[in-house]
């Protein structure tokens, strides 16, 4: 698993890559209510704005970690937020990507790495 | 946050697992372990225990007794003070010449004095204003004690084990009571729709008093996230977002506290601060009034979301105040100000959330049916 520094975790599956946020950031943002994800087709850059998450306490945009094209999304989260703060590594993925240049995650921390990070 | 004050219950917060942040000047529970919704519904499922010793506990006197500070503070607060019955409670704010807000507060007639509640953020204000406006009347804030709210279904039974008399208090009842932890000063009331109690104590005795509360198996402790839904749900103003300076009682809703013998042709009639405005508008109604709005989807609509009559185009008719998840209720609720003509509920209007325009339709208030013993 891959991490960065606006505490996304990433994992590669085959050529695709699967998003979600960490337990830390998902612990910070406090119980998510609501979620948007992207279409599934988008071509995303770096940055883009992706997803939106909204807690009871704020909302939060989540940035594109890498470029590439969406390949699927997790409705499941859409219906039920809560499943983020529950299982953030595991049910409460965001979306799967296909990255255009893998490269761009081999400067991402590793877990030990974030866990310095987040300490 | 070294500059910020803390409660007498601060080291029980963090004993607790409190995640804390400033709040009026004070370092302040936001939430405990379990999270804000979980908070939420545990208060409306069985007790809730918060800590608002931030708010101003402020008693005013007068040598000639308290009929004689009622009547002075008539003169700042647009409700009949004269007619409130002896330890008995009533809702009321400051208003300015210009017909605004300045602040909602809690008057108990106590007897021989009044005992006003205020809000945190406004309590160094609002004392220089009684000091200035109050010629002759002594404004004493007492900050030596803690003040806790028992909030939910099972706060009568909790507090009634600790001491019997809060049990057969009604609904904006004031008492004031000896018990193992010194002299309580109790009411019958609340920010969240639910029954429950404001509880006075000194600050020595509040952890003691706070950690017997919480011995209980129904009590758990409730952060300010759950506050804020909870008195959201419950259609009660948040002063500094549903209500300010720029905001009159009437268009508020607020009308209901201004009793009769204030108004046009009652026996007081006028004599406070903005009475002209406050007056008309109570006459005339208002262009504008505040409303529930229940957002369509899950996208909660925050304070500050400009609300349009039409789902394109058109300029802004109105804003949110506050907006947010409501956990009771299951879906996004809000508050805001429209144009009386689009008042009405279920009125579709939309809010702009991130450069879209989302329907959002007008509801009624209260979100969630209050829970008080009459």
């Amino acid at each position: 698993m891959k991490y960065t520094e606006e505490h996304e975790w990433l994992r590669v599956e085959g050529d695709e890559v699967v998003v979600g946020i960490t337990e830390h950031a998902a612990n910070e943002l406090g119980d998510i209510v609501f979620v948007e994800l992207p279409e599934i087709g988008t071509a995303v850059v770096k940055d883009d704005e992706v997803v939106v998450i909204e807690s009871v306490k704020a909302a939060s945009e989540i940035l594109a970690p890498i470029d590439g094209e969406i390949t699927a999304v997790n409705e499941a989260v859409a219906d039920e937020p809560g499943k983020i703060n529950e299982d953030a590594t595991g049910e409460g993925w965001f979306f799967r990507i296909k990255p255009s240049d893998p490269s761009q995650m081999d400067d991402m921390m590793d877990e030990a790495a974030y866990k310095a990070f987040i300490a | 946050m070294s500059d910020l004050r803390k409660t007498p219950l601060h080291a029980l917060h963090l004993e607790l697992g409190a995640k804390m942040v400033p709040f009026a000047g004070y370092e302040m529970p936001v939430q405990y372990r379990p999270g804000v919704m979980k908070e939420h519904l545990h208060t409306r499922a069985a007790a809730g225990l918060f800590d608002v010793s931030h708010m101003g506990q402020v008693i005013l006197r007068h040598e000639s007794g308290r009929a004689a500070v009622a009547e002075a503070l008539e003169a700042l607060v647009p409700a009949d003070l004269l007619g409130l019955g002896e330890m008995r409670q009533r809702y009321g704010f400051f208003t300015n010449d210009a017909g605004g807000i300045l602040d909602d507060l809690m008057i108990a007639n106590r007897g021989d004095h009044l005992l006003l509640v205020v809000n945190a953020a406004c309590k160094t204000a609002d004392i220089a204003h009684m000091r200035a406006g109050l010629p002759g009347i002594d404004v004493d804030e007492r900050t030596e004690r803690a003040l806790l709210a028992l909030q939910g279904p099972e706060a009568e039974a909790v507090l009634g084990a600790i001491l019997p008399e809060a049990a057969r208090m009604r609904f904006m009842d004031v008492g004031v009571f000896p018990s193992d932890y010194g002299e309580l000063w109790v009411s019958r009331s609340g920010y969240t729709g639910e029954d429950g109690f404001e509880v006075s104590v000194t600050a020595e005795r509040a952890e003691a008093l706070a950690r017997a509360l919480l011995s209980h198996d129904a009590v758990e402790p409730i952060g300010l996230g759950a506050r804020d839904s909870l008195r959201l749900e419950a259609g009660l103003c948040l002063y500094g977002n549903d209500i300010d300076t720029s905001t009159d009682p009437v268009e508020a809703g607020l009308g209901w506290a201004i009793q009769k013998v204030r108004r046009t042709g009652g026996e007081r009639e006028g004599g406070f601060p903005g009475a002209d405005r406050i007056l008309r508008q109570l006459r005339d109604g208002p262009a504008r009034r505040r409303v529930g709005l229940s957002p369509e989807g899950r996208a909660p609509m925050r304070d500050g979301t400009p609300l349009f009559a039409s789902a394109e185009g058109g300029e802004p008719v109105g804003v949110i105040t506050s907006g947010a998840f409501g956990p009771s209720v299951g879906a996004p609720i809000a508050m805001g100000y429209v144009p009386t003509g689009l008042a009405a509920p279920d009125t579709m209007l939309w809010g702009e959330v991130r450069g879209r325009r989302m329907a959002a339709r007008v509801a009624k208030l209260p979100f969630q049916p209050a829970g008080i013993k009459r």
